[in-house]
């Protein structure tokens, strides 16, 4: 792998870069995912191929004859953001070399909700990882299938009611955990994973540089609330993206050649475990937990601060931390 | 064929229908392939592994991990400005299925070799029409090809087809499985730097974008340009009338490619939609697809020797249609044995069967037609059965009365 550059951003370097993703979209209010495909760009270091799989961002972008995208850009469908980047990638490497393009780097980012990434596309994601084509791969976790209706996926964690794994008089909700997707990704023995938030935009930023600049595959985790879906305040997404990762039910980390480690906002906590907020700080904020909250699902609320400790353990384990107290 | 005297000296080579495309993919200069294996076309990417590990083409190979990811990669290299190609069969075809559409509807000229064979269940891998034909209405020009030379020809006509301007579609050649994918024939190739004249570099489109510049139809950072976007009721619609209309455009372009490359080649299959043989004064007919027209043709060369007015009329080109040329060829004849390799369950005889009475309506007198469904899953079609079917096409003139619409030839009852 080469070097990951330390990606020194400064706010004014942010502001100044033109937008590649522009206004005028016809996203929600308080959509996260929005922003987060607007930083994301921001990080950029020149010529970019995006391509997207079907989506909410999809939907919401290109309305034709309108489109949100100053950077070529191609939708094919649901389960092929990573097979998109592969004919990119190696078009774009061919077409280099037999100098039918210009001759100079040109990246490419693939989007993909959670729906295709942890469910339709994953198979197309992992062939794609494993050929090992140069581009960065970014999933916008909204968890659940957002554009069609609030869906469950393979993203949705336990205990979230959806449309699809509604909270009734017998099922509280979704009834399994989220995929590790992140882990699995790792499990590629891909270059460079990383997880973010849109809350700390500059490490957002920063990790996205660095998975453009790796050579072969980067995998870009990001957390992404959505308040039509989640029945949160259109004006608390990005506040809810802290108190993610505040909660520890999102660390913040990075996988550099399989070496993980965590990344400040998370390692923070890990330092100094008393800054650890509980899971229901988080949980009461989102109306999909609402029905947690009555004395017959109260359980499931420890039960949910239960594994969202466990997995806070796994990961300090794997970043070389001792491990800590579970929170009360 | 017809054969015309060629302008270049060529080269005899054994090469069963797979090695034969992969030999013309090898010459026509194709920049990205990505493609899964799948029997009978499994040669095909053999072929072309070996080809890029001896590094005797410049092409990425991309060996995807479905075949769903393959028309994906395809669509995008395409879109990026590659030259692309694929190849599949039955349920790779079907896996596919998704992406045809979407790879007609982005306008992405990939050509793709489809070793024709039967969808489950039963699992089957041996040759029929089910696969394509189960794709006649994604928007992808389909040939269907008589022999492993044929293969070869429309491969390299392929390119040409589908990155033409008037066309911008994918195009798909079809060889029967095993019958031609897997059958060593004399096939006569042409000089490597002949073929790479006849297929040139890849031309775009100009088009307007969202910016008001005119610029190349492609994925280009320096003219960024959204491909693939949504459409709504209020535009939709205009963009599968352009493809309809790329159709019928492409019912000039392929007898001009065909005429053109027969100038080099010498070599011709009628007009390149459809080949009429020893059909002029033909009493009967049969109109058939792929290879079964070889045997067809053994027969009608005995049955005219024996006085017998009956001939063949093969359709190479399926998509589009070419109903117009169709009728004329046929409007004369008393009866048409319609022979297909694939069903339309449930729709009263098979897809081919149907255009061609479709393309008959309008004509004040038409000939009778019947419909065989023959081959399917590799069951073979012998030179007995096909003079079963001279014979009942006669009765049926006598009789003046077709009893039963569609048959079933060479099946156990």
């Amino acid at each position: 792998m080469s070097a990951i550059s330390e990606g020194k951003f400064t706010t004014k370097d942010i502001v100044e870069k033109p937008e590649l993703f522009l206004s005028g979209h016809r996203a929600c209010a308080g959509c996260a995912p929005a922003t987060v495909l607007r930083l994301i760009m921001k990080a950029t270091r020149g010529p970019t191929i995006v391509t997207e799989a079907t989506g909410c961002m999809e939907v919401a972008s290109t309305i034709y004859p309108y489109t949100s995208w100053a950077a070529p850009w191609l939708h094919t469908a649901f389960e092929t953001a990573g097979s998109n980047a592969s004919g990119i990638e190696a078009a774009l490497k061919i077409l280099r070399k037999k100098g039918r393009i210009k001759d100079e780097k040109v990246d490419v980012i693939a989007f993909a909700g959670d729906g295709g990434t942890y469910d339709i596309g994953i198979q197309a994601l992992s062939g794609a990882v494993e050929r090992g084509h140069d581009f960065l791969f970014v999933l916008y976790d909204n968890e659940a299938y957002m554009n069609t209706g609030i869906q469950r996926s393979g993203g949705t964690p336990y205990g979230a009611s959806t449309t699809t794994s509604q909270a009734g008089k017998i099922l509280p909700g979704k009834l399994e955990q989220k995929k590790p997707i992140g882990d699995i990704m790792v499990a590629h023995d891909m270059p460079y994973v990383a997880t973010a938030a849109p809350y700390y935009w500059k490490d957002l930023i920063t990790k996205t540089r660095k998975g453009i600049e790796v050579d072969g595959p980067a995998f870009l985790h990001v957390f992404a609330p959505c308040p039509r879906g989640w029945r949160s305040d259109p004006s608390k997404s990005i506040e809810l993206s802290r108190l993610a990762v505040e909660t520890c039910v999102f660390p913040l980390w990075e996988a550099v050649n399989g070496e993980y480690q965590l990344s400040t906002p998370s390692k923070v906590i890990a330092l100094a475990p008393q800054k650890k907020k509980p899971v229901r700080e988080y949980l009461q904020a989102q109306g999909r937990f609402r029905h947690l909250f009555t004395p017959q699902n109260e359980k499931i609320i420890d039960e949910i601060q239960k594994i969202t400790d466990t997995k806070w353990q796994k990961l300090l384990k794997k970043c070389g931390f001792p491990q800590q107290k579970p929170t009360a | 064929m017809q054969r015309l005297k060629a302008v270049v000296k060529q080269e005899v080579q054994g090469l069963n229908g797979d090695e034969a495309v992969a030999l013309a993919v090898k010459q026509c200069d194709v920049d990205v392939i990505a493609a899964y294996p799948i029997t009978p076309q499994t040669i095909i990417v053999e072929k072309l592994s070996e080809y890029v590990a001896n590094g005797e083409v410049d092409t990425e190979y991309i060996c995807t991990e479905s075949e769903h990811s393959a028309m994906a990669a395809c669509l995008a290299a395409s879109a990026t400005g590659a030259r692309v190609f694929t190849a599949t069969a039955s349920a790779g075809l079907a896996l596919m299925h998704e992406m045809l559409f979407v790879t007609s509807g982005c306008r992405a000229p990939v050509v793709m070799a489809i070793a024709n064979r039967a969808l489950s269940a039963p699992l089957n891998i041996h040759g029929d029409h089910s696969d394509a034909m189960a794709e006649r209405d994604s928007s992808w020009i389909q040939i269907y090809c008589e022999n492993a030379q044929e293969v070869y020809d429309s491969i390299i006509q392929g390119f040409r087809i589908a990155e033409h301007l008037d066309v911008q579609l994918p195009v798909a050649v079809g060889l029967d499985g095993f019958t031609l994918s897997h059958t060593l024939e004399n096939v006569m190739t042409l000089p490597d730097e002949v073929v790479n004249t006849f297929v040139g570099t890849r031309q775009f489109p100009v088009v307007l974008t969202h910016e008001g510049k005119t610029v190349p139809y492609k994925l280009d950072p320096a003219s960024p340009m959204t491909m693939g976007p949504v459409a709504l009721p209020n535009y939709y619609f205009e963009f599968k009338r352009q493809q309809e209309e790329a159709m019928k455009d492409a019912l000039k372009v392929i007898p001009e490619i065909h005429d053109e490359y027969a100038q080099v080649s010498g070599r011709r299959y009628g007009s390149g939609l459809l080949e009429p043989y020893a059909l002029e004064d033909a009493e009967v007919a049969i109109v058939c697809l792929g290879s079964t027209a070889g045997t067809v043709k053994t027969v009608v060369d005995e049955l005219r020797a024996q006085g017998t007015k009956v001939g063949l009329l093969r359709i190479r080109t399926y998509r589009p249609f070419p109903a117009e040329t169709l009728v004329k060829a046929l409007v004369n004849v008393k009866a048409v044995a319609v022979l297909e390799r694939s069903m339309s369950f449930g729709g009263g005889g098979g897809a081919v069967f149907h255009e061609i009475r479709n393309a008959l309506y309008d004509e004040k007198t038409h000939p009778f037609i019947v419909d065989y469904i023959h081959g399917l899953g590799g069951r073979d079609t012998n030179p007995a059965q096909i003079k079963g079917v001279y014979e009942d096409l006669k009765k049926i003139v006598n009789a003046k009365h077709v009893e039963d619409l569609v048959r079933f030839l060479g099946i156990r009852e």
